[in-house]
């Protein structure tokens, strides 16, 4: 196994263009923490940003910071977090499901568009990201979007290096916007609701004026012997003393909520962020997402066909985390079955290697989309050099 | 002004005009296919209106299989298309070219859907922006992009250019709050990209097609993100004796980690502009004006604001002007969102969007001002503070040739210095005819490359808004 591990874009650049002419497979490889995301990949060579470190810019008065791309993720928190600002959109971090070691880096939270339990309120990772640098499968170095927020200048190539898992090409440099820390956290919770009344509970939630930033249900047995039904408040601490009030109010009927504040509430939105629940298990692990008051719904009926499958939901409902035996399909064709009427998309994050090379971890897309797919992949990586198979077979 | 070029209309195309429109006729009811002179001409500009060409002949079909049919047959014929919604670009998106047919979307305004526990509403193309809002209003929701004019633009025009508005520093642009479309491609296929749920897998096609100024195929249906409006908002007026203060004022707030649903900046020329015509209360004093607004209970705003004028007062400010009412807040929106209009009733003008890096303000603001001077010319300013995206109005007299040129002339000086200074041609216009010689400034020729490449996928002829976007030489196709 070849590691190049290049420190500057010329660099990187060169390592791509060495490679074109006999098109050797590259894996894109960040700090290796998420390398179980999408199907497995075979490549002789590995192309890492471990090389391409360091904080390149950050105007905390503009809210935007960027960094190259093998940056880690938790230095860019750290960073934000001395002057009152975060990441808007909560990255997980996979290494407590994969059970994997490292340390997460910047560039892969871009290309993977890593997203946590904020991304209901404040968008996904692909919301923030306003510019990258990239050196496509030609060598060459591109780059899209900027450092300003607002930028309609040409096509948003930002928007499709975000979550392409590394396929159109090695991320060198990344800009995000980022956002004020709140001044205060504060967690309601209900107890013993079924599933059905807390995504509806969450759904009255978000549709009040009163901006919950996270919404989740966890059902009995996964974070104790009782339904936990979640939402996070966040912003000035007067704000929360009276927003806290209101949706005791509003949300009467499902009983007095707990207030939760501190290192516990803080653990547990780690653990809904991070699927933790379901760390150390050999389940297959599925994320569905669809429109939320469609979460219980699929929930059930891929209970009734996939035994032992249990599920806790984020996003107000919107993002069902499925725990399923990981035998034959890992409940594949049930899943999508289920979804089938109900819209929305399934994405199998945790199989062993078998499982996932033989079906399909991304949603399949419709032929014209597959067409587009595979046009868009040709564009940037006419060779087929970058992490080839990684989001679908032949991409 | 006849700066900007166009492409030389296909001679071939126009010859066949006549067959070409009896191919159409087939396609579509009679009423949906528009071919008089008379009937053409509303279509020959937008809102760029310095520049018109009239069309080969206007389609404004009802349904997503009528698109699909008219596009199919425009391909197989290999006549260009040009997508419109309601014809409000300042960029020039919608501007057609003689061997073109418009493919309209202003017949299909249906509201299809509306779902409150998810938030969503799917609605047809030509649907109005205030008019997504106007149907969920009363239950107490807002669609949140909000440019100015909302109340004519359409949903898919808003989606073809990524607009903005007022309030994006807080809610995001389109991108950020359209969740699914259905789009027709050129050769008829209909997709659909997204839906009522968040994150597509596969390539972010839908952060593509937003902002890919009808290059990529004709959005016919989209679903939208609505949320629940905030218990009260309240926009308050700031008079700075400097813009320096006000820019600064503005960086203090963020920095407290304050973020206002609207800060929006405006010079003294446009606050005599815009009080002019709005008679909004601004006062008339001041360099700098910043219409802030926040939102929540009243107890809430109460709180927010006395920590934005803290900040204020530390930054000069002269005067603070709550509004008192619903009608005087509304006055004092009325004032900005008519900027543009308010400005055409003292002159013409032509209205620049870039964006830069708000610590460039205090600089860009005296270049501007010089190199507008430099030309011989005015210019107001009025801009989205908070997100530094500029909107420069640069006044002249449209029947004197030489200063139509001037006013062009500085406009693009005005680009290139924001690009200069790290930010880009435009925050939520669009490139269209206006920036698209311009686009060689921000990018290099392999980042253009890249982009066309990208478009080449949709489109391999450039049949679909080809004027549009990208320098007329050096194309390049997949």
């Amino acid at each position: 196994m070849i590691v190049h591990t290049p420190t500057t874009e010329a660099q990187a650049c060169a390592v791509v263009k060495s490679v074109v002419d006999s098109a050797t497979p590259l894996t894109l490889r960040g700090g290796g923490t998420r390398a179980g995301l999408g199907r497995p990949a075979q490549a002789a060579s590995t192309l890492s940003s471990a090389g391409l470190t360091g904080i390149t810019l950050y105007e905390p008065a503009e809210m935007v910071i960027a960094a190259r791309a093998g940056t880690p993720l938790a230095l860019v928190q750290e960073t934000l977090a001395e002057r009152g600002q975060m990441l808007p959109f909560e990255p997980m971090d996979h290494r407590a499901l994969y059970g994997s070691e490292g340390e997460p880096t910047i560039g892969a939270v871009a290309a993977c568009n890593i997203s946590g339990p904020r991304r209901i309120n404040a968008g996904a990772a692909r919301d923030s990201l306003i510019g990258v640098r990239l050196v496509n499968g030609r060598g060459e170095m591109i780059k899209s979007g900027g450092r300003v927020m607002k930028n309609v200048t040409g096509l948003d190539l930002v928007k499709l290096l975000s979550g392409s898992h590394g396929t159109l090409g090695f991320l060198t440099e990344v800009t995000f916007r980022v956002l004020p820390r709140p001044e205060r956290l504060v967690t309601l919770q209900w107890s013993g609701l079924s599933d059905s009344d807390g995504v509806t509970l969450l759904s009255k939630a978000l549709g009040s004026p009163f901006e919950p930033m996270a919404a989740a249900h966890l059902p009995a047995g996964l974070a104790g012997d009782t339904a936990r039904t979640l939402l996070r408040l966040e912003n000035f601490s007067d704000s929360i003393e009276y927003r806290g009030s209101e949706f005791a109010l509003l949300l009467g009927e499902y009983g007095v909520p707990e207030r939760l504040e501190g290192t516990t509430p803080t653990e547990l939105w780690r653990d809904i962020r991070d699927a933790a629940f379901f760390a150390g298990s050999d389940e297959a692990v599925w994320r569905l997402s669809l429109a939320p008051t469609s979460g219980p719904k699929a929930a059930a009926a891929i209970a009734r066909m996939v035994p032992g499958a249990r599920c806790f939901y984020d996003w107000g409902g919107g993002l069902v985390w499925l725990a399923v035996p990981a035998d034959n399909d890992a409940g594949a064709a049930a899943i999508r079955a289920a979804l089938k009427p109900l819209g929305g998309h399934a994405t199998l994050v945790r199989a062993p290697d078998a499982v996932r090379a033989a079906v399909d971890v991304f949603q399949p897309l419709a032929e014209p989309l597959m067409r587009v797919t595979a046009g868009i992949k040709k564009s940037f990586d006419p060779a087929g050099i970058f992490e080839p198979g990684r989001i679908y077979a032949g991409i | 002004m006849s700066a900007i070029a166009f492409p030389v209309p296909d001679a071939g195309i126009l010859a066949r005009r006549e067959s070409i429109i009896a191919g159409l006729a087939r396609l579509v009811p009679p009423q949906a296919l528009i071919t008089s002179d008379d009937e053409r001409r509303p279509y020959e500009t937008d809102a760029l209106t310095a520049y018109r060409r009239m069309p080969l002949a206007v389609v404004l079909p009802s349904t997503t299989q009528e698109v699909a049919a008219v596009l199919r047959y425009c391909r197989e014929e290999g006549v260009p298309v040009v997508p419109r919604g309601s014809g409000t670009s300042l960029a020039g998106g919608a501007i057609p070219q003689e061997d073109a047919v418009v493919i309209g979307v202003s017949k299909m305004n249906r509201i299809l859907e509306i779902d409150y526990a998810n938030r969503v509403a799917r609605v047809e193309a030509g649907v109005t922006n205030l008019a997504v809002t106007g149907a969920v209003s009363a239950e107490g929701f807002f669609y949140a992009p909000d440019p100015s004019s909302q109340l004519a633009c359409s949903i898919g025009g808003n989606i073809g250019m990524n607009s903005g508005g007022a309030h994006c520093l807080k809610y995001g642009v389109t991108t950020n709050n359209v969740l699914g479309v259905t789009m027709v491609m050129l050769d008829g296929s209909i997709v659909e990209i997204g839906g009522a749920h968040l994150d597509s897998p596969g390539y972010d096609l839908l952060g593509l097609i937003n902002g890919s100024e009808g290059q990529l195929g004709i959005i016919t249906e989209a679903t939208v993100r609505i949320l629940r409006t905030a218990e009260g908002a309240r926009p308050v007026l700031f008079g700075f004796p400097t813009s320096e203060q006000a820019g600064a004022a503005v960086a203090a707030i963020i920095g407290a980690g304050i973020i206002p649903v609207a800060m929006e900046f405006m010079d003294k020329p446009a606050i005599e502009i815009c009080e002019a015509f709005a008679k909004a209360g601004y006062p008339m004093d001041v360099e700098a004006l910043l219409i802030i607004e926040v939102e929540g209970s009243d107890d809430e705003m109460d709180a927010q604001l006395a920590r934005i004028v803290a900040i204020a007062r530390e930054h000069g400010v002269s005067t603070v002007k709550e509004s008192k009412s619903a009608m005087e807040a509304a006055a004092i929106w009325k004032g900005r969102k008519s900027a543009f209009g308010a400005t055409g009733r003292i002159a013409d003008y032509i209205c620049m969007d870039g964006t830069i890096p708000t610590g460039q303000l205090p600089y860009v603001l005296k270049r501007m001002d010089e190199i507008v001077k430099g030309y011989g010319l005015r210019v107001a300013n009025v801009f989205h503070a908070g997100d530094g995206n500029l909107h420069p109005l640069i006044l002249y007299n449209c029947n004197d040739p030489v200063e139509a040129q001037k006013a062009e002339d500085a406009g693009m000086d005005i680009l290139k210095l924001c690009v200069e200074v790290g930010g880009c041609l435009t925050g939520e216009h669009g490139v269209g005819i206006e920036k698209r010689d311009l686009m060689t400034f921000q990018f290099n020729p392999e980042d253009l490359a890249q982009q066309m490449r990208v478009r080449a996928v949709f489109d391999e002829r450039w049949l679909l808004n080809p004027a549009k976007v990208f320098p007329l030489e050096g194309r390049v196709a997949a």
